[in-house]
């Protein structure tokens, strides 16, 4: 299954990578023949079989909408994991260009 | 002291009895670390609080304070399990700067139970591999022979143990990811029914498959860290309460009773000859011990590895959309949020990554969702019907865990596809979502080779008891590379 260049280039911007020309032609080729060997799934006929998702017996697990307090350590743990910040606060680019705040 | 072939079983006996410490064991295991580690590439750090925790439990020990069943005992951890304190970055360069804000649930219950984090282990980038040799970190090399790779994505973990370099690893699987590497060093790698163990801390990468798990010299060691690490946990909703675990039972030396099925469809015409021998060496082993064994059938194996690498895809396309470069880890700076996002995560992950990502992004985008994602969520159905019927006539299945011995380092490298087919055997009981584990059944060119036994889900009993009976009887895990 031959990917076009614009496909591959396509899905490396839903996915969110840059890649270089070189990578492109390499991943070209890779993606294709992997995408070949996963269609070997289409000989198999699926018309009455359901999809599993999850093969425990589990659905729906919820807990009360309360905020728990978060331990103070582990919090402080995450701030500083921040590329940016501003205080406590996650500094970022603006989402919408033309956008300042 | 020589921890070169230590236990964990051994360990306990030399603290417990014996009069020793726990800071003489954990230095024991950090020296060796220092002196080999350097021709392994298996450890990527050391703690350097180990020693001052391994002194705190034997001072407890010394006032004859109450101590949990792992207190003093030195464990290596796989860098994809986070640790608070500790830079995990899954071998990636994407989180280069990360240090863990707090413990997996599975850490924390270690811990909990007195044993002693000594360091961190290599593995492919984010799970992503069959070799570690996708590793930010460079690739960790077989004790048996450094020229091999030591398989993967859990090489690390699976070749410091079979270096002694602790009793035990924990490694993760979603795949066979503690299993291959485990076949592949001459170590146990036990992977448990997916939910027994919470996944709370480990960074994810296909969630619905992915499970926690440890790699150690013998089946009796792994029942002991499952039974510290196992339980329902509020923090992963996918965690089932499970009944308590009876290890006396265990000792049972007989297999009398127990019906094991031989899949038809993992010992095809063309497979490896010696490692087909070996396995089949293993069924007369059982069968002595007492155990019934009769050929099954489970017809759509050919099928696993296809659906098992599109839910793969799919899943970690959408897992690892989280490494944005703002909140952690690795930060590439753009014109724009756009542009940070791109350069980010373009410099940041590494090419099987990628690869994968963007296979992912694929099969779930428009158009193409039914075709790939819906149909293998399909086809999972009916490989977990195939286990279902197994399960009906037989206790447990025996194959082989991985369709090879060691290769050597470079030579599936620039060879996506047949990488992903070393995964052939183990890649079913993460799709079924049954417990299975690799336990060493002899060696092919000087180099380990592993017999696989899965389970019905949450039957790890039985595969305790199969492979306490199996290693009763044989003693390929009690040899040791000479490293």
């Amino acid at each position: 299954m031959a990917l076009s260049l614009e496909e591959v280039q396509k899905i490396a911007k839903l996915s969110r990578l840059s890649l270089t020309e070189e990578e492109t032609e390499t991943y070209k080729e890779q993606l294709g023949s992997i995408l070949e060997y996963v269609q070997k799934l289409q000989e198999v006929n699926t018309d009455t079989v359901p999809e599993l998702q999850n093969a425990l017996d589990i659905t729906n697990v919820f807990r009360e909408d309360v905020v728990e307090a978060c331990d103070p350590t582990v919090r402080q743990n995450a701030l500083n994991n921040f590329s940016n910040r501003k205080d406590d606060l996650l500094e970022v680019p603006a989402v919408f260009e033309g956008r300042t705040e | 002291m020589d921890v070169s072939a230590l236990t964990i079983k051994q360990a306990k006996d030399f603290l417990e009895t014996k009069g020793g410490s726990s800071e003489a064991l954990v230095s024991a295991c950090l020296k060796r670390i220092e002196d080999q580690n350097e021709n392994l590439n298996a450890v990527l750090d050391v703690s350097t609080t180990a020693l001052e925790e391994a002194r705190a439990i034997d001072q407890k020990r010394a006032k004859g304070e109450s101590l949990g069943v792992l207190a003093g005992i030195p464990i290596l951890v796989k860098d994809n399990i986070l640790v608070q304190g500790w830079e995990n970055k899954a071998c990636s360069q994407i989180l280069e700067g990360h240090r863990s804000a707090y413990n997996a649930t599975a850490i924390q219950r270690l811990k909990d139970a007195g044993a002693i984090l000594i360091g961190r282990t290599n593995m492919d980038e984010f799970g992503m591999g069959s070799s570690t040799e996708n590793s930010h970190f460079g690739p960790t090399k077989n004790p048996w022979d450094t020229k091999k790779i030591p398989g993967g994505s859990s090489g690390g973990s699976a070749a410091a143990v079979a270096a002694g370099f602790a009793p035990v690893a924990l490694g993760s699987d979603t795949g066979g990811s503690i299993r291959q590497p485990s076949s592949m060093c001459g170590t146990v790698g036990f992977k448990p029914t997916y939910g027994r163990v919470s996944r709370y801390g480990l960074m994810a990468l296909t969630s619905s498959f992915d499970t926690i798990g440890p790699i150690t010299r013998t089946v009796e060691d792994a029942a002991l860290v499952m039974q510290v690490m196992e339980g329902k946990d509020p923090k992963d909703g996918t965690s089932v309460e499970i009944p308590e675990t009876t290890i006396p039972q265990l000792m049972d030396p007989s297999l009398e009773g127990l019906t094991i099925g031989i899949p038809k469809e993992y010992f095809l015409d063309g497979m490896d000859e010696e490692i087909r021998r070996l396995v089949m060496n293993s069924v007369s082993v059982l069968e002595a011990a007492g155990a019934k064994t009769v050929e099954i059938s489970m017809p759509h194996t050919t099928y696993a590895l296809a659906t098992y690498y599109v839910l793969l895809f799919c899943e970690a396309s959408s897992n690892l959309g989280r490494y944005d470069g703002l909140r952690f880890g690795y930060h590439s700076s753009g014109k724009n949020l756009f542009d940070t996002y791109l350069q980010t995560r373009g410099e940041g992950f590494g090419p099987e990554v990628k690869r994968r990502i963007m296979l992912g992004s694929y099969g779930l985008s428009a158009g193409y969702y039914d075709a790939y994602y819906r149909k293998a969520l399909k086809v999972r159905t009916l490989i977990k019907r195939d286990f279902d019927e197994a399960f009906k006539h037989v206790d447990a299945i025996v194959t082989p865990t991985s369709p090879s011995i060691a290769w050597n380092l470079g030579e599936k490298f620039a060879d996506p596809l047949t990488m992903y087919l070393s995964d052939i055997y183990t890649i079913t009981a993460n799709l079924a979502t049954v417990p299975a584990v690799s336990i060493p059944c002899g060696f092919s060119q000087d180099l380990p080779v592993g017999m696989q036994l899965m389970g019905r889900p949450f039957d790890e009993h039985t595969l305790y008891r199969i492979g306490m009976a199996y290693q009763n009887a044989t003693d390929w895990h009690t040899r040791t590379p000479n490293t």
